[in-house]
């Protein structure tokens, strides 16, 4: 397969790479762009880790090709602290004690992130089904449910 | 052997302050097993049997070894032979010689410059098998006609006339089960069977191994024990252990599926042969199809019970398999099925039965969950018959402190009736229940362990601590072991650094595993920190000039014994610290042991469901948990494992199990079709945390990991019984399962 | 393997229509990147239709919608106007997957990928949505009903692919619904599924009706015999009888690791009622 040179921006930074036209957006990250922090965990969209935004959209990037992405914007879990600071989601994720394993987390902060910034005032039940395409096996949800609902009241306050 | 403290009130145990990782797990910082790489890495594939039983007739990877790109292929041969025994067994699962054994079974492992060079390459390896007759289920595997999987595995007690697929047979109890029966006004007698299920850890396994010439190697993996990793590596690749230093990575989830070896001796193998570092990585499908699910089950229960419901005898029967290989799980189940209660004639049979099915691995509280659900449900169907409540059956047979447990040892102190009496107060007890719904309760238990155990305990000369520890954090022990360090030191919590050493590092730690983190390297913490106090007072009678003896610790810090050693003003840790290099040199603590003493938990499970009698879809409406930590010292963590054990408990009775088809393959390899619980699956688990101390730990820890998901399978199983009225009896209580039982008159 | 993100249609029809080997269209790929890993397919080929213009756009259009082939099923969430004349519709594709998979797959990819138990296409056969595709000869319109041939496999000829898809103009007192039975509340390929559109009279009276059941049979079935059953009725209990039973005599579902024959004939019954009955309100509201 000949490789494509694609052009794209993550995390609000000019990105290029070289990849095969049948590598996941999932891959390139993980593979050549050295960002980790986007996870797998089945490779077929069926459990949610590999969460990230493609043009403010959530998608499975294992479910996106790397080359979709000449000339688009994606944001993973690696943006969502801004220098200094954690953001609300990941700091009140922390202070709930809503991950065990953590695997799952950043999947589900990105996925609460689009989450919250569509809707800011989501029901548990609106929660629950938002996220219901993340899978986490540690925390039977619950602690992440408080999180996020924690999280969503700093946010509109602020 | 007892293990006290001086520490009478709690500061800092018992609070909640974030864990040391969470800065680094939610900004993505944090390496798992597939994070890191290494100059010049190949990546690994691995070929697996599509058949569920079959000889290898031959192996010829020559074409695979010269695909572009392939730079090493390994295969059975390529481990060194271990003796009969368990060892052998892993070497065999890791990579078959002679004969495949499940659907999945690895036969060969290619490296190369791309995972996708790799992966064309293992289509190159010609393997030619001669398929065999296999069996899948426990029951048929045991008639004396059943397709052998493996011959000459039985052990002495295993009497004659069965299979040779029956490898190991255990039976515990005590008093007279026939005269108990004649006593009870009631018995039922039931048959149960439950599927494997799988721990469903998000995070595949994942390693990096690099093995150089001159003998040394390393291995950086997701695993819940580096040094048994180490010491099953080593011996399957000919190494000196020192010389294989094994790193544990963040841990995406284990549960018990990851106390053993897969992958590691093959990617060590593939760098050891192309002398490259090699990265192997396990797909979804994989994990599903050739790590470690649970046994499956088929259970006979017998209990008598007297009108006002106290249990006169109890009988199980327990028929395991945990897939091809031997094993004895069966033994915890038989042990556990009846602990929770105070009989005066019980008996429980244990049969394991080889199966062609992938290589069982623990999945919390190995073998109980299934045992306690078939007692359970028939200790819920005699309170149904009696008209009685179901606590009060459980508080009139509880054990409790002075019981002859089922299995051999008298109980010390124990939680279970404190944990049924909360369950009782509460007022999801008494929450009225709509049409179409029920509420099940079960009670759970698991035995604890305790373990090989070190600790290492640096004062650094700023004032801070690091602990050095060995056992990979999969549930936020991290910070339960800087809570203990800080309380027993009397230093604020943010200056202990926790961290989790590799194998070259610090002494040999049993895997994290049986419960026994927060108990074992708790105590060897708080043992530790004790020997750099012990310390410490000796470098402050130094400064201060009076004997070692007169010194004693307080609030962090030395101070005089008494009155007449003298009016010297307390000497902080860090001032001892800060001078620690004058008065004799660098200040550590440390503590190795074989830890005992970890205390059985016991819990208590509320579940409230609603079914629908037109589909069978059932909805868990209302869900409490009731657990003895014996002493909480992290309380998020601890309600984290009584939520996430419920959890899975939930899945395995609703929807979990392996499937597989009439060829023997496994139908269900991934996250679609293997059916674990999603987030709007899930109403709120609240909990309860009591605290009955156990003696056996310096703050009364008991190991609380495992226990939750054992009462979730009798509770859920109790609670759809009631609401549709009729006692189901196989898990999982699937949809289609549930509507037959409402339909069939 | 070659990609192509096609600017137009007439360099997609071309880019199919001469390529010798194996071919896919890209939409949003939830159904092909997962058949591309497990090496089900090994496509020569991939054309990416999202650039095309037109193709992920929703305009409203002689009284109902054509809604371009590329419009991923979050964005179709979002469009208020149309939510609300096919709320069925929109449960239908609310409920593929995930959240995650919703902000990618597309109604016209999960009706090509043409699996039995497809979400999308019960609601799109009940609606009578049209179906245009575009080709080599030009464009052509199919009832959404006639798209699908066989499980993987469309009416689709070589060089031909979806562009867009046609709601009609809804009758006053209008509605449809959708239901499907899964174990989990989400995620799970439907075991058995309904979609059913209904057009009330002034009195209330159900006037026109299209029922359509998934997963009981190899494609979609459009069921005359439940219309038949709830037409001229206001779905008293011996319509509703009549209804379940036509839809358990119209299943022909298969045993597999999702559903028994026995369980999926018997829910399809329960389905149909409680899906009628839901589309009957929303239509007389």
């Amino acid at each position: 397969m000949k490789n494509t040179h694609i052009a794209t921006k993550v995390n609000g930074d000019g990105v290029e790479f070289t990849c095969e036209p049948d590598e996941t957006l999932l891959e390139v990250l993980r593979n050549r762009l050295g960002l980790t922090g986007t996870k797998e965990g089945c490779g077929t969209g069926d459990c949610g880790a590999c969460s990230v935004l493609v043009n403010g959209r959530l998608v499975c990037s294992c479910l996106v090709l790397a080359v979709e992405t000449q000339g688009a914007e994606v944001s993973t879990i690696e943006g969502m602290a801004s220098g200094d600071g954690l953001h609300i989601l990941q700091q009140t994720f922390i202070d709930h004690a809503a991950l065990q394993c953590g695997i799952c987390t950043p999947g589900i902060l990105i996925a609460a992130k689009a989450l919250l910034d569509k809707n800011p005032s989501p029901t548990d039940s609106e929660l629950r089904f938002w996220l219901a395409g993340n899978l986490c096996r540690c925390t039977g949800y619950d602690k992440i449910i408080s999180a996020v609902q924690a999280a969503a009241a700093k946010m509109r306050a602020a | 052997m007892n293990y006290v403290s001086k520490i009478r009130k709690f500061k800092q145990v018992g609070t909640r302050p974030a864990r040391p990782d969470g800065d680094d797990k939610v900004t993505g910082r944090a390496l798992y097993g597939a994070d890191t790489v290494a100059p010049g890495m190949l990546m690994a594939a691995v070929l697996r049997s599509p058949h569920a039983h079959a000889q290898i007739v031959s192996i010829d990877f020559s074409a695979a070894l010269a695909h572009d790109g392939v730079k090493a292929v390994v295969t059975g041969a390529d481990l060194v032979a271990q003796d009969e025994g368990s060892l052998r067994d892993i070497q065999e699962n890791c990579l078959a010689t002679t004969r495949v054994l499940y659907d999945g079974h690895a036969v060969a492992a290619v490296a190369a410059l791309t995972l996708k060079a790799a992966q064309e390459a293992l289509k190159l390896i010609k393997v030619e098998y001669s398929a065999l007759p296999h069996v899948i289920e426990v029951d048929d595997a045991m008639r004396a006609d059943a397709p052998i999987v493996q011959s000459g595995r039985a052990l002495e007690n295993v009497p004659e006339g069965f299979s040779q697929n029956v490898t190991y047979h255990c039976q515990f109890g005590h008093g007279d089960t026939d005269a108990g029966f004649a006593l009870a006004d009631e018995i039922v007698t039931r048959s149960f069977k439950t599927a494997a299920t799988h721990q469903g850890y998000i995070e595949p396994h994942a390693c990096l191994a690099q093995m150089t010439t001159d003998g040394k190697a390393e291995l950086w993996c997701c695993t819940q024990g580096q040094y048994n990793v180490r010491d099953i590596c080593s011996a399957l690749l000919g190494l000196e252990g020192s010389q294989l230093r094994v790193t544990a990575s963040e841990i995406g989830g284990g549960f018990g599926g990851k106390t053993n070896v897969f992958i590691e001796p093959l990617a060590l193998a593939l760098s050891h042969k192309s002398g490259r570092p090699v990265k192997l990585v396990m797909s979804r499908s994989e994990v599903f199809r050739a790590t470690g699910p649970t046994v499956s089950s088929s259970i006979d229960v017998k209990i008598g019970m007297t009108r006002d419901g106290r249990i006169t005898a109890g009988r199980a029967e327990l028929r395991y398999s945990g897939g091809a290989f031997p094993n004895e799980t069966v033994s915890m189940g038989a042990q556990s099925a009846f602990a929770a209660y105070d009989m005066a004639a019980v008996e429980t049979l244990g049969w394991n039965v080889l199966t062609n099915r992938p290589k069982e691995a623990a999945y919390r509280a190995p073998g109980a969950p299934m045992a306690i659900y078939a007692v359970e449900s028939v200790v819920d169907e005699l309170s149904q018959i009696l008209n009685l409540d179901p606590i009060d059956v459980r508080l009139k047979n509880a054990a409790r402190k002075g019981s002859k447990s089922s299995y051999g040892p008298t109980f010390d102190d124990v939680g279970l009736i404190e944990t049924l009496e909360a369950a009782k107060a509460h007022p999801h007890y008494q929450a009225p229940l709509g049409p179409n719904q029920g509420r099940g309760l079960s009670a759970g238990f698991w035995f604890n362990f305790g373990g090989n155990t070190c600790v290492s305990l640096n004062v650094n000369t700023d004032g801070t601590i690091s602990v050095i520890e060995g056992n990979p954090d999969i549930g936020g022990s991290r910070a339960s072991i800087s809570l203990m360090a800080a309380e027993e030191l009397g230093v604020p919590y943010e200056k202990i650094r926790t961290i989790i050493a590799d194998t070259a590092s610090l002494g040999h730690n049993d895997i994290t595993d049986g419960s026994r983190v927060t108990f074992s390297v708790g105590l060897a913490t708080i043992k530790a920190a004790q020997d750099a106090i012990q310390k410490m007072c000796g470098r402050a009678a130094q400064i201060w000039g009076i004997d070692a003896d007169a010194v004693t610790w307080e609030d962090g810090a030395a101070v005089p014994a008494g009155e007449n050693a003298g009016k010297f003003p307390p000497l902080s840790l860090a001032e001892i610290a800060a001078v620690s290099f004058e008065t004799g040199g660098p200040i550590a603590g440390h503590f190795e042991v074989n830890a005992d003493g970890a205390g059985v938990s016991f819990g208590v499970h509320l579940c409230d469901a609603e079914v629908d009698p037109e589909t069978g879809a059932t909805k868990i409406l209302r869900y409490t948990v009731f657990q003895d930590a014996g002493r909480a010292v992290h309380p998020s963590y601890v309600e984290g494992q009584m939520q996430g054990g419920a959890a899975q408990g939930i899945g395995w009775a609703l929807n979990e199990e392996y499937i597989y088809g009439k060829d023997g393959r496994l139908q269900n390899s991934g996250f679609l079709d293997y059916r674990i619980p999603v987030a709007s699956d899930l109403p709120r688990i609240d909990t309860v945390i009591l605290e009955i101390p156990n003696p056996g730990h310096p703050y009364g820890v008991r190991g609380v990991g495992e226990t939750p998901i054992v009462p979730p399978l009798g509770a859920v199983s109790n609670a759809v019984s009631r609401a549709i009225g009729k006692r189901l009896t196989q898990l999982p209580m699937s949809p289609p399962r549930i509507l037959q039982a409402i339909l069939k008159g | 393997m070659r990609y192509v993100a096609a600017q137009t249609a007439v360099e997609a029809v071309e880019l199919l229509a001469n390529e010798a080997g194996i071919s896919r269209i890209l939409s949003g790929g939830t159904d092909l990147l997962v058949q591309l890993k497990s090496q089900m397919i090994a496509p020569d080929l991939i054309v990416d239709v999202k650039h095309i213009p037109g193709m992920r756009d929703i305009l409203p259009h002689e009284g109902g919608f054509r809604i371009g082939a590329a419009v991923s099923g979050a964005e179709l969430g979002e469009h208020k106007a149309l939510c609300a004349a096919w709320p069925g519709l929109a449960e239908g594709f609310q409920l593929i997957g995930s959240t995650q998979v919703q902000g990618r797959a597309t109604l016209a990819g999960n009706l090509c990928n043409a699996s039995p138990a497809a979400d999308t296409v019960p609601c799109l056969v009940a609606a009578g949505a049209i179906v245009r595709l575009v080709g080599p000869n030009g464009s052509r319109d199919v009832a959404a009903e006639s798209v699908i041939a066989a499980p993987g496999r469309t009416v689709l000829t070589k060089g031909e692919f979806v562009e867009s898809i046609f709601l009609p103009a809804r009758p006053l007192k209008s509605s449809d619904a959708y239901l499907r039975f899964t174990p989990r509340s989400e995620m799970d390929i439907a075991v058995v599924s309904c979609a059913v559109s209904v057009t009330l009279a002034p009195d209330g009276m159900i006037v026109a009706a299209r029922v359509a059941l998934g997963a009981v049979a190899p494609t979609v079935l459009l069921d005359s015999d439940c219309v038949k059953a709830i037409i001229g009725t206001k779905l008293e209990a011996s319509a509703m009888a009549a209804l379940a039973k036509a839809a358990s005599v119209a299943c022909n579902p298969i045993d597999d690791k999702r559903g028994t024959i026995e369980y999926r004939t018997h829910v399809a019954g329960v389905l149909a009622r409680r899906t009628a009955q839901i589309a009957f309100d929303r239509a007389g509201a």
